[in-house]
């Protein structure tokens, strides 16, 4: 996959850089600021972009406008979003481009976790969306309606599905059968109210209700 | 107790009083009037020199030696204030035009009367002690009672020019800057020291952002490199697992202790969002309805910012409750934040220094807190903030 980075800082654009071509991607371009990344991704035309919330030259959430702006522009562009901490706001405002399919928003500290990294970014890539667990455990603190009728189990399930995991994947973790899921995200889908004639989004729209609390 | 203006010192009690340097002050102060008396003088000289030749000539010459006295006498007059007041005096607006007004005060009247006072108090005693010296026709008794007499008034006359130095010095003081300026300057000063702890704060944070916490994500992202090639179960992995580990503790704590630092979202996107961020980490779910026409000034967010998460960390610590709520709303130019809870109550100021800190910060902003609290609760808390 051709990915373009955007990081101020050296050291870890070039981590980042080395982490990803170690396992079979391209960076096409490293950059180091907002205006920098949109005219990489116009140049190099990448399949997944990987940014920094806060960047030169203001350094407030740069990073993050410039994404916005790339996807409203490129259709089908995946975007990977690194923060330095939990924002609700941000995480909020990136899933709801473009439905929320082909996005993700991460704490740094999981760049650390490199296979988990690097498999959160091929799911994005595809398609999918991910949502740093730090960012669930806070939402599921505020257990607003419609959330509150979930169960506790269910609430459980939506969290995995914000992480972007797949039916398979969620049933390992909490230790019961794929049917099983499958049941927990149908009760899930009916309790907020996602018709299934939205099928391919539904997962987005429940974390999405999830994330709007 | 420290004494910084001439009226003050008069409170001391007699020896230390007589013995200190204030009454000399208050005499160099009085005798400095001899400066604007000379001043005072070459504008009558002008005015004559020119009604020699014409009254109009006279009038502008008087005038112009006026404006030329009174910027002269103006930084004298503030100089020799400090011999009675060393309390310095708040810049004030219209500094020149009240410089003015007391320099022209001093040419006209203060000069004459302050040396004359100054001649009495302190001629009347002198020439009583040497009447005999200037009157030697004198009865010898007659001589030696006045003389007595003479030298038992000069510590009445440090009083006297004492007091009044320091009442002269209180009314130019009340000309150069009046009474309500100085709260002002103190308000003045008291915001530039919170906006100082602002910048200070905001400093550290990107410090440790930029320097401490991309180090230790690097540091991090290597170690589970590192992890990758190393043989499954032997020592070396779990050391850099443990390694691995240890480092994203520190990475977790840091994330915290920035954040207690500088909301970055606070200055990115306002309050409205930042309150939301903050309520979406308590451990006590709080409901957010904050409604702003746009952004605020940056203190006035920066301290209703400051309210928020104070009461939601006292919530989450003391109250005992099960709900809570913040609602902001700007009401006739006043932003008006409550947080409220379904908690305990017996909320008290005097207990702990949340929230006094909280009301000497709205202080800066002349902004009011105010709490209901009763015990059994509920707890409500306001904070309102001029903008």
């Amino acid at each position: 996959m051709r990915v373009v980075i955007a990081e101020d800082a050296v050291l870890l654009r070039e981590g980042l850089a080395g982490l990803l071509e170690r396992f079979g991607h391209t960076v096409v371009a490293s950059v180091g600021d907002a205006p920098a990344l949109v005219e990489a991704v116009t140049e190099h035309r990448p399949e997944a972009v990987v940014t920094d919330v806060r960047m030169p030259p203001g350094f407030t959430d740069e990073g993050l406008r410039a994404a916005l702006e790339l996807r409203a522009g490129n259709p089908g562009l995946a975007v990977l979003v690194l923060s330095q901490y939990v924002e609700q706001t941000y995480a909020a405002e990136l899933l709801e481009s473009g439905g929320g399919a082909g996005v993700g928003y991460l704490l740094k500290d999981r760049i650390g976790d490199v296979r988990e990294f690097v498999d959160a970014l091929d799911r994005v890539a595809a398609g999918g969306t991910v949502v740093d667990p730090e960012v669930v455990r806070q939402l599921l603190r505020r257990r607003r309606d419609p959330l509150a009728r979930l169960t506790p189990r269910e609430q459980e399930v939506l969290g995995l599905i914000a992480e972007g995991r797949s039916n398979a994947s969620i049933g390992k973790e909490l230790h019961v059968t794929e049917a099983a899921v499958a049941k927990h995200i149908a009760n899930i889908f009916a309790k907020l109210d996602l018709p299934p004639a939205a099928d391919g989004h539904r997962r987005v729209l429940a974390v999405l209700t999830y994330l709007k609390g | 107790m420290l004494n910084r203006t001439a009226l003050e010192a008069l409170t001391r009690r007699p020896l230390p009083f007589l013995a200190s340097a204030w009454p000399w002050r208050g005499a160099a102060y009085l005798a400095a009037s001899a400066v604007p008396g000379l001043a005072a003088g070459l504008v009558v000289a002008a005015v004559a020199a020119g009604t020699l030749v014409s009254t109009a000539l006279g009038v502008v010459a008087g005038l112009a030696a006026l404006a030329v006295a009174a910027v002269v006498v103006a930084p004298f007059e503030r100089l020799r204030l400090r011999l009675v007041d060393a309390v310095p005096v708040p810049r004030v607006r219209n500094r020149r035009g009240r410089e003015a007004a007391l320099a022209v005060m001093t040419l006209f009247v203060l000069w004459w009367i302050d040396l004359i006072m100054l001649s009495v108090t302190i001629g009347g005693p002198v020439v009583l002690a040497l009447t005999p010296v200037l009157q030697g026709e004198l009865a010898p008794l007659a001589g030696v009672l006045s003389t007595v007499a003479g030298v038992l008034l000069l510590p009445v006359a440090a009083y006297t020019i004492t007091a009044w130095g320091g009442a002269r010095g209180a009314m130019a003081r009340a000309v150069l800057a009046p009474a309500q300026s100085e709260l002002s300057e103190v308000l003045r000063s008291r915001a530039r020291l919170v906006d100082a702890f602002e910048m200070e704060r905001r400093r550290i944070e990107r410090d440790l952002h930029d320097g401490a916490q991309q180090r230790l994500v690097s540091l991090s992202m290597s170690l589970g490199l590192a992890g990758l090639d190393l043989p499954e179960g032997s020592e070396a992995a779990r050391l850099v697992r443990q390694a691995h580990d240890e480092a994203k503790r520190a990475l977790a704590e840091l994330r915290e202790l920035i954040r207690g630092v500088h909301s970055q979202v606070l200055t990115d996107r306002g309050l409205a969002a930042a309150v939301q961020d903050v309520a979406g980490r308590s451990p006590v779910p709080v409901d957010v309805d904050v409604e702003l026409p746009g952004r605020l000034p940056a203190p006035v967010e920066v301290t209703a910012y400051y309210v928020v998460t104070e009461a939601l960390a006292n919530l989450a610590k003391h109250s005992g409750a099960a709900r809570g709520s913040v609602t902001g709303r700007v009401e006739r130019g006043t932003l008006v934040v409550e947080v409220r809870d379904d908690g305990a109550g017996g909320a008290d100021p005097a207990r702990g220094t949340g929230l006094t800190g909280l009301a000497d910060r709205l202080a800066v902003v002349e902004g009011r807190l105010s709490l209901s609290s009763p015990p059994g609760g509920p707890t409500r808390l306001r904070a309102e903030i001029p903008c």
